[in-house]
């Protein structure tokens, strides 16, 4: 990424925070090297279990606070997959809801001082995203076969822009993962790196009160951002999956 | 402040990448005006669109994150 040379006159490198390290030292990663994505992808696991399995053990009829805040985001969750895919798709509600939650927690972590975000990378993102593409064209083919390529062709326009719409249909559709990943990988790069650069003005001493002010608007901007990121995505994977199940428009 | 032509294309390209944001501000404010003036004459049937009214602008900001990320490139990851 950014060398010494590159950045001439700049003396802080906001993007440094999202360079991947080795954990124990060197600098060669291959693919067994536990690196500070593999810590902080497995702390977000741990938090989700220690939430969502630890926190409903008790499986009080009057929930505790941690039962209530588990409960609360799977109703929340389970209602969206629902209203958006329809009540026959609750089997997909576990692909939707580890999702959510992933990415939830991926983003509200690398909120914590010093913490990585593992959403940032379009690595992580990616794969999220192809994964659902996957998902969503294998479900769709497996349901409806080859008809399911009735999804492409709008029977609501007239006869003659029906193959110029179906070609515009074929590119969104295979643009999805992409928009999709981008947007959740750019939009954690783009808050952590401006949070950074806020940082950096706050080490000079004639703006640092507003410095410190701006920085704690955009963090406050971020915890929004990251929630919404996260359901965004969510949202967005059972809007795909609806395309599949029912693709006839 | 030294540097070659290259960096200073690094430095206008990013200033002129910004300039992407605007529009992203403007689809998303628009959204949202839209989904209020709808809320205000029809309260009840608003809380059903709350979910449309977020999908809708994640839509138009990450456009505005796309700009922003190309300007990010430029500056710092040449």
């Amino acid at each position: 990424m950014a060398t010494e040379e590159s950045s001439g006159g700049l003396v802080f490198h906001p993007m440094d925070q999202f360079i991947v390290k080795p954990l124990f030292g060197g600098d060669v990663i291959h693919w067994y090297t536990p690196t500070n994505v593999t810590l902080w992808m497995f702390l977000t696991v741990v938090c989700i279990t220690l939430l969502l399995v630890v926190g409903t053990r008790g499986r009080a009829i009057v929930p505790s606070r941690i039962q209530s805040v588990a409960e609360l985001s799977y109703g929340f969750i389970y209602k969206m997959v629902e209203d958006v895919t329809g009540k026959d798709a609750v089997r997909f509600f576990p692909y939707i809801i580890t999702l959510f939650m992933f990415i939830l927690f991926a983003n509200f972590l690398g909120l914590l001082p010093k913490a990585f975000t593992t959403t940032s990378h379009i690595a992580v993102t990616a794969v999220l995203a192809m994964a659902v593409f996957l998902t969503v064209t294998v479900v769709g083919f497996a349901l409806h076969g080859m008809s399911f390529l009735r999804l492409f062709w709008v029977s609501a326009a007239p006869l003659p822009l029906r193959p110029v719409l179906a070609l515009i249909e074929i590119i969104s559709y295979f643009v999805r993962p992409v928009s999709h990943s981008i947007r959740l990988a750019g939009n954690m790069m783009a808050g952590h790196a401006v949070i950074k650069v806020f940082a950096a003005f706050a080490a000079v001493l004639a703006i640092s009160p507003f410095a410190i002010i701006a920085i704690s608007a955009i963090y406050a901007l971020e915890v929004l951002v990251s929630f919404i990121q996260a359901y965004v995505f969510a949202i967005l994977a059972c809007v795909y999956l609806k395309d599949a199940l029912h693709p006839h428009h | 402040m030294e540097g070659d032509i290259a960096q200073m294309g690094q430095f206008i390209g990013a200033g002129l990448a910004s300039v992407g944001m605007g529009g992203a501000a403007i689809g998303v404010g628009n959204v949202v005006g839209n989904y209020l003036a709808g809320a205000l004459r029809n309260p009840s049937a608003a809380a059903g669109q709350t979910a449309t009214m977020f999908i809708g602008i994640a839509f138009a900001e990450a456009l505005g994150i796309f700009s922003f990320l190309v300007a990010l490139l430029l500056m710092f990851a040449v």
